[in-house]
């Protein structure tokens, strides 16, 4: 399966999907201006994903900052692992946060709470 | 002669301004067209600054979020006075005190956008922080990223990362339009 490796910008995020590594990971910032533009590739990459997935899929999201427009992006992703899981699959979120950022971790949490995907938290420092 | 004495008013304002800026603690003033590049720069321009104030990791962090929400807010909904659909201006202020963070924007907007626009932010201002997530849950469920690129999560993101109320002023330009003024509230800890 092809591999996504997107290099983050200051209002883009660091993105790998790679199926072959099992490598799946978001970080840095997003706030691009056209959310839709941006991440359309990436759910499309998510959708074909879906039909083969791994035997056990640990999604990272590592994010210090994104707008509310992302958020609901990042929403659709997880509602696509939601199906993964529902199709008998193994997915965990591992959520990163800074220690100092109780924000991300209440967003992270606020997540778990709308699907049923299991979270694992970690906090990091600089 | 004439040119003269508009160069020294002109001068002269420069400098009451300036005045006013430093007793006010004034950190940033902008008027103008507001797009993602200037969202990108004025957020970069306020992230240094916080670093050099040694200002908290959390408080900078709910500082850049509710200035790049309110940018955005302007480069995407921002009416004219002209009617030109394609420039979306506004004002920008960041200003700060001993205890908080004052983030001020503005943008003209369509007298008919008001009403709605008043019960989304009389909405927020009603919740409480429970509430607001709850709020903002249901709304990423059931909202869609419009055409312009909004989730319709703005105004719910500023209270809940602020934990303070939205303040906010309509000033009546003409029949058609008016100066929207949003003011979010940052407490340093």
């Amino acid at each position: 399966m092809e591999v996504i490796n997107i290099v983050g910008t200051d209002d883009t995020p660091n993105v790998i999907l790679d199926k072959g590594n099992s490598k799946f990971e978001i970080s840095g910032r997003s706030l691009p201006e056209d959310v839709n533009m941006f991440y359309e590739p990436i759910l499309e990459w998510i959708d074909t994903y879906a039909e083969e997935p791994v035997g056990k899929t640990e999604f990272h999201f590592k994010l210090e900052y994104f707008n509310t427009a992302s958020s609901k992006v990042i929403l659709d992703i997880l509602l696509k692992f939601e199906e993964i899981v529902e199709n008998d699959n193994d997915v965990v979120i591992k959520w990163h946060y800074h220690e100092e950022e109780e924000d991300m971790l209440e967003a992270g949490e606020e997540y778990a709470d709308i699907v049923e995907i299991p979270f694992d938290y970690i906090s990091y420092t600089d | 002669m004439d040119n003269n004495k508009e160069n020294h008013g002109f001068l002269d304002f420069a400098y009451q301004m300036y005045k006013t800026m430093k007793t006010n603690e004034i950190n940033l003033v902008y008027e103008g067209e507001v797009t993602q590049e200037i969202t990108k720069t004025f957020t970069s321009i306020t992230e240094k600054s916080l670093e050099k104030s040694q200002e908290s990791n959390s408080v900078q962090r709910k500082v850049f979020n509710v200035m790049v929400e309110c940018l955005q807010n302007i480069s995407k909904h921002a009416d004219s006075l002209d009617n030109d659909e394609e420039e979306r201006r506004g004002i920008v202020m960041v200003s700060h005190g001993e205890s908080s963070y004052n983030i001020i924007t503005g943008n003209v907007i369509k007298n008919e956008k008001i009403p709605e626009l008043k019960s989304n932010l009389e909405q927020v201002n009603s919740l409480d922080k429970k509430g607001l997530s709850e709020l903002y849950k249901k709304q990423m469920r059931e909202g869609r990223i419009s055409e312009k690129g909004g989730a319709g999560l703005g105004f719910i993101d500023i209270a809940k990362k602020t934990g303070s109320q939205l303040t906010y002023e309509f000033k009546r330009l003409n029949d058609e339009v008016s100066f929207f003024i949003l003011t979010s509230t940052i407490k340093r800890n």
